[in-house]
């Protein structure tokens, strides 16, 4: 059984089709990066495999669960169990410290453990950093604080909707980095980005046009490392 | 308890860390919890303060004898049944007709401090009697006599020989009556002070008891007592009638006047205190609901972020309830103390007395103050759960 099923999902707002009937499958420990022009649906799948949205039309199986039936009441459980998120904003509490940060999502999942929290931390290199607020963090250090907040309850799934949209290469070049570590561990990761680099260290890319599938990529040479063409 | 111990650290983080809007709601629960606490101060309070400032209306109880007179004896043991400290002023009076320039005065005898204290209002042009020989003069008589403070005045009695009464002795009488000129009292006053009260009190002239004595050769008798007692008109009328009863020789009761219009007025005071707290805590609620609704907008975002970090309704809704009762809580623990030294500036401002702190004032300050935060965060919160998680994905 795959991870994660998508079959004739379209999303519609008004008349326009942000979704139009797609179908996809990712399999457990799969790492897929959509690409897309803007306004092409991308953010609107991230949401509705999210469990953030719901589709209008379709079926959405995660797991082998028709998500697309749930209520928002168990969509925000299941979001909560088994999936990590990471966005293009970063989105970080202000008051709270990097390592609050991540024990807010321990908080809503589980219990806070501010020890395993720290380990999180650790694994993207801002040990140091943990008594630091977001606003005294750099850009590519908020979002690797993310990444240590997505990746803490072990989820399923990791949903990153243009991780390194704000990123300069440097800090582009670690958070791909920890993807492929992530990657490693078995988390299946799908990753929305413009970046044809970032895209590339994926092992396979669909891209969406008009909320239509419109064709896919598999990198025969997947090493997980990114590829600079200088 | 580790949960806990996390919900706790971000809710007061989210208070000491993101100041600004915090303080508005923070000023308006205090200053609402200021209001309310000083106001209660005040309103049970206010009895004992106007109940002090309503004495300086006169006397709100009367001693009047069952037969003609009552001695000190009958005074001391109705004095007795009302308690001490709600004494304010009792003064005893003993009424003759005298004789100024041959011409028949009333006099009155009373003890001076006490008199000043039943009728405060009085106003004296010069000096109250404060020793033998001193005289005070009404008004009235003043201007009949001409006299001014300074002026010496002979007051003279002629020890009663009433003819009704001793018929039997007429003879006597007539015997006796080229000797009158020898059997009169006379004593020499100073004038000290004019009486002015703008009622009949201005007809008498005023002595001590001594001289009053001396002058007539009599003792220890009164004819009526007036009385300034600091109590509700409720227990006036308790002591009034433990008082008949259990004196004899002395029927008591209550200038009616005097404390039916204390009880209006100290019931329009305390509806007027109680009504200017609700509107206050209206106003707070208000300010605190506004300042809600500004955070849960503010904090959209942050909200949209829990919620996809896989926060149920419930536990936004226990956050933000938790961050305004702390609120709440903080703003009544400051008010409570502001509160009373609100109320103890207001006592010694207007009523010129000071009040003691009130410690169950504290814990019902902050109640009130949690509850009336609480229910003005119910609507601004309810909407915080409608905040759509996919509002993080979206860009700014
Ligand atoms: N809540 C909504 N109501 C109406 N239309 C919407 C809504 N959300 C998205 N859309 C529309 O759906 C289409 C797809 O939007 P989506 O955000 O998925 O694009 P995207 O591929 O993520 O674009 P970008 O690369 O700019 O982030 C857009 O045309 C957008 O205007
Ligand atoms: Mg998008």
């Amino acid at each position: 059984m795959s991870l994660l099923e998508l079959k004739n999902v379209s999303k519609i707002y008004g008349n326009l089709h942000a979704l139009d009937n797609v179908s996809l499958t990712v399999e457990k420990g799969e790492w897929v990066a959509i690409m897309g022009p803007s306004g092409s649906g991308k953010s609107t799948m991230m949401n509705i495999i999210g469990c953030m949205d719901k589709a209008s039309e379709g079926e959405v199986l995660l797991d082998g669960v028709d998500i697309s039936k749930e209520s928002s009441k168990s969509l925000t459980n299941i979001r909560r169990d088994k999936i990590g998120l990471i966005f293009q904003q970063f989105h970080l509490v202000s008051y709270l410290t990097a390592l609050e940060n991540v024990m807010l999502a321990q908080y809503y999942h589980s219990i806070p453990d501010e020890k395993e929290a720290l380990e999180a931390l650790e694994k993207v290199g801002l040990a140091d950093r943990a008594k630091h607020f977001p606003s005294q963090l750099s850009g590519g250090e908020q979002q690797r604080v993310c990444v240590a907040r997505a990746l803490i309850n072990y989820p399923e799934i990791i949903l990153a909707d243009e991780p390194t949209g704000n990123l300069d290469e440097a800090n582009e070049e670690i958070v791909v980095e920890l993807f492929r570590k992530l990657h490693e561990d078995g988390t299946t990761l799908i990753v929305v980005t413009h970046d044809p680099e970032v895209a590339e260290v994926a092992q396979r890319t669909l891209v969406l046009r008009n909320g239509k599938l419109d064709h896919e990529t598999v990198n025969k040479n997947f090493t997980g490392h990114i590829k600079y063409n200088l | 308890m580790k949960k806990r111990k996390m919900y706790m650290r971000m809710i007061t983080a989210s208070l000491l860390r993101r100041r600004s809007r915090m303080i508005v709601a923070l000023l308006a629960i205090a200053i609402g919890a200021t209001i309310l606490s000083g106001l209660v101060t005040i309103y049970y309070d206010v009895p004992r303060q106007m109940g002090a400032q309503f004495r300086s209306y006169g006397a709100n109880m009367l001693f009047t004898a069952v037969n003609d007179t009552f001695s000190q004896e009958d005074v001391d043991n109705a004095v007795a049944v009302i308690p001490e400290s709600q004494r304010v002023g009792v003064a005893p009076y003993r009424y003759e007709t005298v004789r100024m320039n041959d011409r028949p005065v009333l006099a009155a005898a009373t003890d001076m401090e006490g008199a000043k204290s039943a009728s405060p209002f009085w106003r004296v042009n010069g000096d109250w009697p404060s020793a033998d020989g001193q005289l005070m003069i009404g008004k009235s008589v003043a201007s009949l006599y001409k006299l001014n403070p300074g002026d010496k005045i002979e007051v003279t009695y002629t020890p009663v020989i009433e003819t009704e009464n001793s018929s039997s002795d007429e003879e006597a009488l007539e015997e006796n009556a080229d000797e009158e000129f020898i059997l009169d009292n006379y004593i020499d006053f100073e004038v000290v002070g004019i009486l002015d009260t703008g009622g009949n009190e201005e007809e008498y002239i005023y002595m001590t008891l001594n001289d009053m004595e001396k002058l007539t050769g009599k003792a220890n008798y009164y004819n009526v007592c007036e009385l300034s007692v600091s109590a509700t008109a409720d227990e006036l009328s308790v002591y009034a009638d433990k008082i008949s009863e259990g004196v004899e020789g002395i029927n008591a009761r209550l200038v009616k006047r005097v404390t039916q219009s204390e009880t209006t007025v100290l019931s329009k005071l305390q509806s007027l205190v109680l009504l200017v707290t609700v509107v206050v805590l209206a106003l707070t609620m208000i300010c605190v609901a506004t300042t809600m609704t500004a955070v849960v907008a503010e904090r959209r975002k942050e909200i949209g972020l829990r919620k996809a970090l896989g926060a149920s309704d419930k536990s936004i809704i226990g956050e933000f309830m938790g961050e305004g009762l702390l609120l709440g809580f903080a703003g009544g623990f400051l008010g409570a103390f502001l509160g009373f030294l609100f109320a103890q500036g207001v006592s010694v401002s207007v009523f010129n007395s000071s009040i003691s702190f009130r410690p169950l004032l504290l814990p019902v300050t902050i109640i009130v103050s949690v509850v009336v935060t609480g229910v003005a965060c119910l609507i601004p919160i309810r909407s915080a759960t409608d905040v759509d998680p996919a509002l993080v994905l979206k860009g700014e």
